[in-house]
């Protein structure tokens, strides 16, 4: 790439965090108290979303998109995550169902929703974890049995993130049971909403409050063969793998900005308030706790960079995106704990920051794949890539 | 009708600016940089009167270092059509200002000029009124209100004791004030598309003009710090702290 290009894409990129930036200063901030408290889907959001072109972020433009590049879409999830962490996964979790179309889907497909998932006309989500099942994929027992040109479904999803807004998901299945190996027999279908299609509630959580996440429930429900992505059986728990190297790197992103956020907390509550005499910020308790969560945060912000760089230049980036995902969101679980103690009494109430970002962090080490299982990838590929 | 649109580059207004330890100016170094709050206003004003039909095309000038091709890049993520950088190392004051936008006015025989009544930056409120005089346009500055019809146009101008209406014929210089708009924030899409809109590019030789400073800053110093307030036992003894130490009454 010529050094005016590098310059340009630079230039464009703030650009770019800027009006981030400042609809997040105009249309976020001010509303995120009250929608988190009651846990409200922000719908006026969601339209100021789409009108700022974030749900087509990664989509590329043939299609309607941006075609950012995952080094600037992981800068939007961190700046965003800074604010309110539940509004990432609602463009996240879309997207990775548009990736999974644009890396495997048909032409044909590609053309007829990628347009409308850019827009954000329609918009969806994934929908592989079951009631027994999430880390261990090959064991879902959602199944789709083929009948002449359609499929019919049966089975229930959970943890479904806009399951009751979104109108369309890249739905994991069994299209064969009973091959061995088992991931031979599944599938991922874009299943859009429609009889046989229910919504069964949404579901209460700790954190993550105002995005919908829910149960799906799928009963005798019809839906085209040309539907299957690919068009291919037996492929699906390799399309849906594919898209969680981006996932892992958003949701690394998004422990930066939980944690970033948490350190500005107590970055500035720590020059405000006074204990014997002078702000807490001078006392060396206190320092050392900043200290530390200052190079926790820096350091996860640097493994994204390096996972989403890993991305970018078309790797496989399977390791640098496990470690990214284990030490930020480690660190947004910590940082955010340690800027509670910082503000003492008043970061255990309700009306300060802190409390949320305490709640929302422990859903990043345990979503995306939990960092047990991503210490199990980057120990695998740490042999695999080092064989004696 | 073109619209002429200045935008300066100036530090961005969340910045806590601080002084550098000699006093010559303040501390620039890796701080943001954005568009002059008030000149974002004026590149609203633009892309509004083209949405209604009203302007056929808005140029976004900015003059300074290189990095200013980036707050044009942003007027044209907001709507402008073209830009134009003059670049120029010296620090350019508002007469220079003033005389090389006469230059490019001269050239590109705008109806409209629209621009901040001032930069947050040096809050000089200079390069507007100079515009007019050099050109010998009429001028509604603080506008609050932009009405045009036919060839006139109506500004409603904030001042001390209320509201102005004046009426002005085109073409004019119009320099705006907080109130007049609120002024979007670019679309990803727009930011993308605005990679493509042309930028072209000046020296103040090429303009004949020569922009060397005419003023000189002596010094820069901190504001006072903010002292405690103080509590009152009493009325009497507020009207007393008042009149005797605070001498407002």
């Amino acid at each position: 790439m010529a050094a005016s290009d590098t310059a340009q894409t630079t230039e464009q990129e703030r650009l770019i965090l800027d009006s981030v930036a400042r609809f997040l200063d105009r249309d976020v901030k001010p509303h995120v108290h009250a929608l988190e408290r009651d846990d409200i889907y922000p719908e006026e959001i969601v339209e100021r979303m789409k009108e700022l072109g974030l749900f087509g972020a990664v989509i590329r433009p043939e299609y309607g998109g941006l075609g950012l590049s995952c080094s600037t879409y992981a800068k939007i999830v961190e700046r965003v995550s800074t604010v309110w962490m539940s509004l990432s996964g609602i463009f996240n979790s879309h997207l990775i169902m548009a990736s999974a179309v644009q890396r495997f889907g048909t032409e044909a497909q590609r053309r007829e929703f990628l347009p409308r998932f850019a827009s954000g006309a329609m918009r969806g989500g994934l929908a592989l974890t079951e009631p027994d099942c999430g880390t261990d994929l090959q064991a879902i027992r959602t199944v789709a049995r083929r009948e002449g040109d359609r499929y019919v479904i049966d089975g229930v999803k959970t943890w479904i993130s806009n399951g009751i807004h979104g109108q369309c998901f890249a739905l994991l299945v069994k299209t064969d049971p009973s091959i061995q190996p088992r991931h031979r027999g599944m599938s991922l279908f874009l299943a859009e909403k429609g009889p046989g299609f229910t919504v069964s509630r949404k579901l209460e959580k700790l954190g993550y409050k105002g995005i919908d996440s829910a149960e799906l429930v799928f009963d005798n429900y019809v839906i085209p063969a040309d539907r299957l992505i690919g068009g291919q059986e037996g492929r699906g728990l390799q399309h849906a793998l594919g898209g969680l190297e981006l996932g892992r790197i958003n949701v690394a992103a998004r422990g930066v900005g939980v944690s970033q956020a948490a350190l500005n907390e107590a970055v500035s509550y720590s020059q405000l308030r006074k204990t014997f005499g002078k702000p807490i910020c001078q006392h060396q308790a206190i320092q050392i706790k900043l200290a530390d969560m200052a190079t926790q945060v820096q350091a996860a912000r640097l493994l994204v960079e390096n996972a989403a760089r890993a991305y970018d230049s078309g790797e496989r980036c399977d390791m640098e995106a496990g470690m990214a995902k284990l030490f930020a969101t480690e660190a947004a679980v910590n940082v955010s704990l340690e800027s509670m103690r910082i503000h003492g009494g008043y970061g255990y109430s309700k009306e300060f920051t802190v409390e949320r970002l305490y709640r929302d962090a422990p859903l990043l080490v345990i979503g995306e794949g939990t960092n047990e299982l991503q210490r199990i990838i980057i120990a695998r590929h740490l042999i695999e890539r080092n064989p004696v | 009708m073109k619209i002429l649109v200045p935008v300066k580059r100036v530090v961005d207004y969340n910045v806590k600016v601080r002084v550098k330890s000699d006093g010559s100016g303040i501390e620039t170094a890796g701080v943001k940089m954005s568009m002059n709050p008030f000149d974002e206003i004026a590149v609203e004003e633009a892309v509004r009167l083209k949405e209604k039909g009203v302007a056929t095309e808005i140029v976004a000038v900015s003059m300074g270092v290189t990095q200013c091709s980036e707050t044009i890049r942003t007027a044209l993520a907001m709507g402008a059509d073209r830009g134009i950088l003059v670049e120029s190392d010296v620090e350019l004051q508002p007469l220079a200002v003033a005389k090389l936008l006469k230059v490019i006015a001269d050239k590109e025989q705008p109806k409209l000029i629209i621009l901040g009544k001032q930069a947050i930056d040096d809050d000089m409120s200079a390069t507007g009124q100079m515009l007019a005089a050099f050109l010998g346009w009429p001028q509604g500055t603080f506008a609050s209100k932009v009405l045009i019809e036919g060839d006139k146009i109506t500004v409603t101008r904030e001042v001390d004791g209320g509201l102005e209406t004046v009426e002005l014929s085109l073409p004019a210089i119009v320099t705006t004030d907080l109130r007049l708009n609120e002024p979007r924030y670019a679309s990803l899409p727009n930011i993308m598309k605005a990679r493509k809109k042309p930028i072209e590019n000046l020296k103040p030789a090429d303009l004949g003009v020569d922009p060397a400073p005419r003023l000189t800053v002596l010094k820069v110093n901190e504001p006072p710090k903010r002292q405690a307030g103080k509590k009152v036992a009493s009325v009497a003894e507020l009207v007393d702290k008042l009149r005797n130490e605070a001498k407002v009454i």
